[in-house]
Formats: structure tokens, sequence, C-alpha cells
């Protein structure tokens, strides 16, 4: 099968700084596959090349919907690569802050919804169906991640955690096939790290989306992934299964000074 | 507690004021007639202003920052007292009966030159709450919205005066026109950031405005259009004070025309996006909205709403010119908004009826009232960005959840 | 060719005073990334108290070079008053929330400054005396230059190279830089930003003093209002040349000054001010990084 996100050789120039010298990454179908490296390696910023938020100096992205053609992602507004079925979270929590938890779902699903300008005043049958479904539907995905009881709640008054689990869930609403997540498990207690990777898992069997995650908490990276991508300064410096990428010497070497666990 | 300590702050900030204000506050000079004049009491005024204010200020400002706190800690925030009264129907129905009637009766029982105000009032809050959308909802600070006021203004004036053409025909083409002009102007600009947007949307009010006051052939320049016909009633032939009733209640009715689309945009697919854009634009787009379309069909609608009062404002003044579409008109507009509170209608309506109705009453302090205003912007952006009433969400109730939401 | 080099040198003359203001403009900017909407009205306010000096010091009979001097010193040290004392009351309570609340917060200085003089002083346009001396070897050249513009070309000459000297090599010159670049890492590297961010109010509006009392002289009177389309035209100069950037502002300045000059000269003074606006706007759209300004991608 073709994979669901497959990019060549991508690379990022920040004036002088090269940020992504020429990546090759591929995400299958069903993979759950991890980017790891230490702060500053390019790792965020090779999600918002392949998102469309920067524009990569040079490479290739495509996007292929499982059973269907590989489409380029390259020139596309982040807007259109979620309407391709490539979602994401934020590294630095992005929420609505000041709407509720139920509407920073419904805000994901908003590109698959028509109603318009005139749909929204004179509220014909169909706006008004399309909107008790994205209700129900919006509420749905809440019950799916945990978080129903925030659901009136503003984004900014919830707890950390489930902030992050808010940022996945509004992602989730937008129907992606791949999804992206960026360091989910960042200021996460032991506990909810734990939730977290039974979430994961269980978004891979329930809602058959591929994962691509960048994320420092090796145990949770180790016990997920399929495959491990490893970046240091914008390269790539290997890539392989845990069992490899634990025995890398490259990889020990990139680490070193840095703690593995952290 | 007032300490020592904070007397020597508050002195020391009062003397700094006197400093400050000296050369402009207290010599006055003439250098026409060659007088120079001296008002050392408005440094005693100053001096003495400053030093209770500051105390104030500092307060003030100890508060948000416990405000703040507070609120980190606790992660609770009390919905605001009005709009709490507002969903309680013990409240609000009895309210709502008799603002009703207190509308309804209003322009038989007050005098012609109180209807008049009124109905100032009330294009304000039709305009208020279209540039809401545009700045309260979408967070598109757009200092030149005027321009649809004067493109409405200017279509009801001209099409009346070459082609007979009526107000009632005249509000749909104002406001359609304004919408046009709002996505011609809209769409080059609107792929810039915050900041740049508004001075390019200042810059286009201006323009609109030169133009206006330039091309003499098709504006009548400087000197503007008169006899702009009020509106007509089946024909028939009304009295000045007729006339005046019957904007009013025309206002009436497009102000509530308004609020209720307002009220159905906010809580749809395109309203949201609208929020989310302003709440953060990255992630906006990164959740599959396209920010161009978005913002610009805001900044449309808002015009649109500025094309129809601004028909009405032809219609109520009979008489426009450009003067009435300079910048500090949008600022004004502006003000109404931040004052009601961004992104509440409710807000708005309260900041619109405050605004123009307290300078009018207050006559003897009109001439300050332009300082007030500009006061009151900074002031509520540093002690209450989210206005009067700050805009509230809409509460979803479902099955099993009853206590938890109602609690 | 006389009308050409006198549309030049007009426009040098624009330029310059541009220039003045759009120095301000940029400094703020480029250090907290705010339109400080106000700083018209400080140019304003340096203007008003130029004159206000004038006036008392020609009652006292001073000599004419004292007095401009002095009121160019003194103008420029209340202004720098006004300017620090705005950004602790309407701009420092906002550092840290939404851009668009410090925006609303400048738009509302502005006006206040506006009515403010307007109140205290007088909405009539004031004449304004011209103590620049004429200097006699300017004087077969008297219908082309003259020598108030002298001393703005000269004054913005020494301006620009004490600022560049004060930002390439003092202390506070590059804590200035380091805040402008990355505010939070300043900081934690010591770096008091609140004293930076006090200073470079200081001097942007010392230096609009200085242009007001200049161009005051220059034009011969004064009002509330004539800082605020100055402003914004230097704002947009500001933009052209790369906001952030110094040598940009200056040579935006230069720019507008000299197309605007030839515009009014050569084609139509009705439409003067729509066209710095126009210029604005098109600017904006086609390149809103500037002449030199870098197109920075935002971080994310
Ligand atoms: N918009 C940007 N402009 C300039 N440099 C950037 C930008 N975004 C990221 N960088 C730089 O690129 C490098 C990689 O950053 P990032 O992708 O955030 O690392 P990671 O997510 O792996 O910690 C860093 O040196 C960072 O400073
Ligand atoms: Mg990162």
């Amino acid at each position: 099968m073709k994979p669901v996100l497959d990019v060549n050789q991508l690379t990022m120039d920040f004036g002088g700084l090269r940020a992504l010298d020429h990546i090759d990454l591929q995400v299958h179908p069903g993979e759950i596959v991890a980017l790891i490296g230490p702060n500053g390696a390019g790792k965020t910023t090779f999600f918002n090349c392949i998102t469309g938020i920067y524009a990569p100096t040079k490479g290739d992205m495509f996007l292929t919907r499982p059973q269907g053609e590989p489409k380029r992602l390259n020139g596309l507004k982040p807007n259109r690569v979620t309407e391709r079925g490539m979602a994401r979270t934020f590294q630095n929590i992005r929420l609505f802050q000041n709407m509720t938890v139920l509407e920073n779902v419904m805000i994901g699903r908003h590109c698959r919804l028509h109603t318009g300008i005139p749909g929204a005043i004179f509220r014909p049958p169909a706006s008004r169906r399309e909107e008790k479904e994205v209700v129900a539907d919006s509420y749905a995905m809440l019950e799916k991640i945990g978080l129903t009881r925030y659901v009136n709640e503003f984004a900014k008054n919830l707890p950390y955690g489930a902030q992050r689990r808010l940022e996945i869930a509004r992602a989730l609403a937008t129907e992606p096939f791949l999804l992206l997540l960026d360091e989910p498990a960042a200021g996460m207690n032991a506990q909810e790290t734990k939730a977290l990777d039974e979430l994961i898992l269980r978004l891979r069997s329930d809602m058959k989306v591929s994962i691509l995650l960048i994320e420092h908490d090796m145990k949770l990276v180790m016990s997920l992934s399929d495959r491990i991508y490893v970046v240091d300064y914008g390269k790539k410096i290997a890539e392989g299964n845990p069992e490899e990428i634990k025995s890398n010497p490259a990889v020990i070497k990139a680490y070193l000074g840095e703690d593995i666990d952290a | 507690m007032i300490t020592l300590q904070e007397i020597k702050k508050s002195f020391l900030v009062s003397l700094w004021f006197m400093f400050l204000t000296f050369p402009i506050m207290v010599i006055k000079v003439n250098t026409i007639e060659q007088t120079i004049e001296w008002r050392w009491w408005w440094m005693a005024a100053v001096g003495l202003g400053a030093f209770v204010l500051s105390f104030f200020w500092r307060i003030a400002i100890a508060r948000k920052e416990a405000g703040k706190k507070k609120a980190e800690v606790s992660g609770e925030e009390k919905i605001a007292l009005i709009p709490r009264l507002m969903s309680n129907p013990r409240f609000y129905i009895p309210g709502l009966v008799a603002t009703v009637a207190l509308v309804v009766i209003f322009p038989f029982v007050f005098s012609m030159y109180q209807t008049n105000i009124l109905i100032t009032a009330l294009i304000y809050v039709v305009v208020g709450l279209g540039l809401n959308i545009v700045v309260g909802l979408a967070g598109l600070l757009d200092l030149g919205y005027v321009a649809f006021y004067a493109v409405g203004a200017y279509s009801y004036a001209l099409l009346n005066y070459h082609f007979g053409v009526t107000f009632w025909m005249a509000l749909p083409i104002g406001a359609l026109l304004a919408f046009l002009f709002g996505i011609m102007l809209g769409f080059p600009v609107l792929r810039l950031r915050g900041d740049y947007l508004a001075i390019v949307t200042l810059g286009f009010g201006e323009i609109i405005r030169l133009v206006l006051e330039n091309w003499n052939a098709f504006s009548f320049g400087p000197s503007g259009i008169a006899n702009i016909p009020k509106p007509g009633l089946f024909g028939l032939k009304l009295s000045l004070q007729q006339s005046s009733i019957f904007i009013y209640f025309v206002m009436i009715g497009l102000a509530l025309m308004t609020i209720f689309v307002v009220r159905r945009l906010q809580d749809s697919r395109i309203g949201r996006a609208w929020i989310a854009l302003r709440e953060d634009e990255v992630a906006c787009q990164a959740m599959g909205i396209d920010k161009t379309r978005t913002k610009l069909s805001a900044f449309a609608m808002g015009a649109t709403w500025a094309g129809m009062g601004g028909v009405v404002f032809a219609a109520k003044t009979t008489f426009i010119n450009p003067t009435s579409f300079t910048i500090w008109e949008s600022v004004i507009i502006l003000c109404v908004v931040v004052l009601g509170g961004m992104g509440s209608i409710l807000g708005v309506i309260i900041g619109a009826l405050v605004l123009i109705l307290l300078p009018e009453y207050l006559r003897a302090f009109s001439e300050y009232r332009m300082l007030v205003f500009g006061a009151l912007l900074v002031m509520m952006m540093v002690f209450r960005p989210g206005g009067i009433v700050s805009g509230v969400r809409r509460i979803y109730k479902f099955e099993g959840l009853q206590n938890k939401v109602d609690s | 060719m006389d009308y050409f080099l006198e549309l030049f040198l007009g426009g040098l003359t624009r330029g310059s005073i541009y220039a003045l203001i759009a120095l301000g403009y940029t400094m703020v900017y480029g250090i907290i990334e705010l339109i400080n909407f106000a700083h018209g009205e400080i140019y304003m306010i340096g203007a008003f108290t130029g004159l206000i000096v004038i006036s008392v010091l020609t009652m006292l009979g001073w000599n004419s070079i004292a007095i401009i001097v002095l009121a160019a010193l003194i103008a420029m040290l209340y202004s720098a008053a006004y300017g620090f004392t705005i950004e602790k009351i309407a701009y420092k309570p906002l550092r840290g929330s939404q851009r668009l609340s410090a925006l609303i917060s400048a738009i509302g200085m502005s006006l206040f400054l506006q009515n403010y003089v307007l109140l205290a002083q007088t909405s009539n346009f004031l004449p304004y005396p011209n103590l620049v001396p004429t200097w006699d070897f300017l004087q077969p050249y008297e219908h082309i230059v003259r020598s108030t513009e002298m001393v703005i070309y000269i004054a913005t000459a020494l301006v620009m190279v004490l600022l560049t000297y004060l930002i390439k090599f003092t202390r506070m010159g590059k804590a200035m830089r380091a805040v402008a670049q990355d505010r939070d890492m300043s900081m934690l590297v010591g770096v008091d930003v609140n004293r930076v961010i006090s200073f470079t109010f200081i001097i942007g509006s010392s230096i609009a003093a200085l242009g007001g009392v200049l161009v005051a002289s220059h034009i011969g009177q004064v009002n509330f209002y004539v800082g605020f389309i100055v402003g914004i035209k230097a704002f947009v100069a500001a933009v052209l040349g790369g906001i952030g950037s110094m040598p940009g502002a200056v040579l935006g300045s230069l720019v507008l000054g000299w197309t605007e000059s030839f515009f009014t000269g050569y084609i139509s003074s009705d439409y003067e001010d729509v066209f710095a606006f126009l210029f604005l706007v098109l600017i904006l759209i086609f390149r809103p990084a500037g002449l030199l300004g870098r197109s920075d991608t935002d971080k994310v």
C-alpha cells in the first residue's frame, strides 16, 4: 500500500539557519510513527512545513487517502491541507481560549459543513439539521476523548492535561486519516500520560487514523511507535523500530547530555 | 490602607503631571494677538487631580493583577451579572415588557428633539452592531468603517438626486453597495496582519473621504448634498414631527432586524469561525477554516450594516457632506463597541445609548466629549478589555448533564 | 530645470520631516510591535511646546538664535516626557494582552492628546514665528531652498548620525537591539526591558519634537491636528522602508517625500493625501516587508 504521508528531501531555511535538511519520511496506513530529537532539532518546523504553515525551501510532500491517489501538499494553504485529511495539534497549546470546549470541537467540524451566511440568517431546514448534527457529533467526540464534564467551560479554564486532550479532540473533529501530535504528553503527569497512551492506541483501532507524533517522553514513544525517526540539527540521523533506535550509536550520541527520559 | 509610602508616591506622580502639563495647560499663547495668559490655577487642578487619580489607578491595577491570579488559581470565571439576569426569565420577561412599552410610547410622550436624539443613538446601535461583527467577533480593527457609512449615505443622496430613488429602494441598494465595497476593499487588505490592517483601513477611509471632498462633479465636494427626502409612508404627507416619529420606528425596526441577524450569525458556523479567527489565526487555519474568506465575510457583513446606517443617516439629517465621515467618526463607533463589550450585542446597545445620549444631555460638557472618548478607550483597554457586558458564549444542554450545566 | 530642482529639494524637505517622525514609529515598532498612533501627537505637542517657549522668550526680549535653540531643546524634553508617560499609562499595562487592545489604546491616546491640546490651547491655526536666520550665502537661491530647509536637512543628518552611534556602539543601543530581537530572551539574560522600552519612547519622542519645531517654523503655523496626518504619512514611510529598520525609515521617508513632491508638482495637488494613502495601501499589499525589511516567517 502507498504511504499516507510521503515526504521527500524536505528542506527549510530561516535566513542563514537550515532548520530542516533534506528530510525523507513516510507514514504508512495504520502506523504510529514517532519523530524525536533534541530541542531545536526541527521537529515542529517539520510539522509546520507539511501542514502549510511554513513554505518549505525545497522538497516534495504527498498525502494519500487510503484507497486514494497521492495529492501534492506543496503550496497548499493550511486549511486545504486539513480538508485533505491531515490534522494536527500544537506544542504550545493553541486552543480558542474564549470559546467553550464544545465550540472548540465544533470549529474542527467547520470544514465538513456547508451553512453560509444566508443559511445562518434564514435557517432553512438543511441548516437546522446541520447545526443539530454538529452539536451532537462534537459532543460525541468529547465523549470519546473523555471531556464531557467540561463541555460548556471556557477552554482557558481547563486543567493543562485536559487542554492537551481538547487539542486532540478538535483535530479529530476535522475527520483526518492522519493525525499529527506535537508533544502531546508535555506537562502531563504519569497517570495522564498513561491515559494518553491508551487514547492514542484507541484512536488507531477505532477511528482508523494513522499517527505521526513528536514526543520527548521516551517511555511513551517506545511503547507506542511502530517506527521512529530521529532528527538532530535538521538532519535525519536514524530511523527504525524502537529496538533499533535504542541501540543506535548516533542517537545515543545526539542525546548525550540530554536526559533520555525527559 | 493608605500608607505614607503611597502618599509619597502619589505626591511624586502629582508633581510629575504638574511638570508635564505646565507649558500646554498653564501658558496659553495667542500668536495672532501676541498675548500670553498664565493660568496657574490649572496647575493646581492638575496636581490635585493627579494626586487623587493616582490612588485609584494603583488600586485598579492591583485589582486587575489580583483578578488575573485568582482566575488562574480557581479556574473559574463568574458569568457577568447582566447576562445572568438576562438568562433568568423572572427578570428578563418583565424587563422586556417594560422596555417594549417604553420604546413604543417614547416618541409620543417626549418631544421631537428627544426623539431625534434617540434616532441618532439607534443609528449608532445599528452601525455599532455591524462594526461589532468586524472588531468584536472577528477581531479585525477596521478604522475605515465610516467609509461604508459614507457609501450608504451618498448612494441614497446621489441616487435620489439624479434618479429620484426613494428611501425604501435606497436602503437595500445602499446596503448592497456597501457590501460590494466591503468585498472590493477587503479583498486586497485582509491578507495583512492585524496592525497593518488597522492602518490600511484608516487609509482607505481617508481616501474615500478625500475623493468625496475633491471630486466635485460626482459628490458636490465640501458643500455636500442638501434636501434629501425623509422616508415616505405610502405617499402620505407627513409633518416634520410625524416624519421624525416615523423614522424613529423605522430605526427601531432596523435595530431589531440587526439584533436578530447578528444573534443568528454569532451562533452559527460562520460566527464561530469569526470568533475562532479572533482567538488564534494560526490554529484557526490549521482547523480547516479559510482565513481570507472568513475575514472577508466579516468585513463585508459589517460594511453592509454601515451602509444601511448611512442611508438612514442621510434621510434623517436631509443633508450630508464629507465632514460627517472623518476617521474620528469611525473611532466613535469603535468606542461604542469597546465600551459596551466587544462581541456582545447587549453591550453594544448599552454602549451606543450611553455614548450618544450622555453627551447630548450633558451639553455643558460637550466640548470634552472627544477627550473623554479618548480616555475611555485607553481606560477600557487597560482595565476592562471585555467592556461593560462581556460577550458570553452559548450554553448547550445535554441529557444527563443538566446538574453540571446548571451549577 | 529650476522647477525640477525645486521639487527635488521640496521632496527632500518633506522626506527629512517624515524621517524625523518615522524613526520614532519604527523604533517603537521594532521593540514592542505596536503602531504608536499617538506618535504624531507627540510631534504636535513638541511643536506647541516650542511655540510657547518662543512666545515667552520673545516677550522677554531674548536673542532669536538662543530662542530657537532653547525652544527646540525644551520641546524635545517635554515630548520625551510625554512619550515616557504615555507608554506607562496606555501601553505598559497592556503588554502581554492581545494586540488589538494595545492598538485601540493607542488610538484612544491619540484622540485624547489632540483634544487635550485643543481644549488647553485653541482650535485655530496659530502663526509660528520663523526664527531661523536667513543666511546670506543662500540669498541667491532663496526661491529654491530656504535656510530653514537647510537647517532641517542638517538636523536630520545629525540625528541620523547620532542615532546610528547610539544603536551601534552604546550599551543601551545593544540592549535595544536585543529586546527588538527577542524580548523574553533579553529579559532572561538580564536586560532591563522596561528601561529599554522607556528609553526608546524617550528618544523617538524627542526626535519627533525636534521635527515638530523645525517643521512648524518652516511652514509657519500649527494647530492641534497637524500631527495626525503627518504621523500617518510618516508611518507609511516607515512601512515603506521596512518597519523596524532605521535606515529603512529614512530611505522610505525620502522616497515618499520625493514621490509626493513630484506627484503634486507635475500631476495634481488636489489629491496629495489620497496619493499618500494609495501609496500606503499598495506597499502593504505588494511589499509588506518594505524596501529594507526582512520578510520573516512568524514563529508558530
Ligand atoms: N519562524 C522561524 N523563524 C526563524 N527560526 C525558526 C522559526 N521557527 C523555528 N525556527 C528555528 O528552527 C529551529 C528548529 O526549531 P523547532 O522546529 O521548533 O525545534 P523542535 O520542535 O525540534 O524543538 C530552531 O533553531 C528554531 O529557532
Ligand atoms: Mg517543537
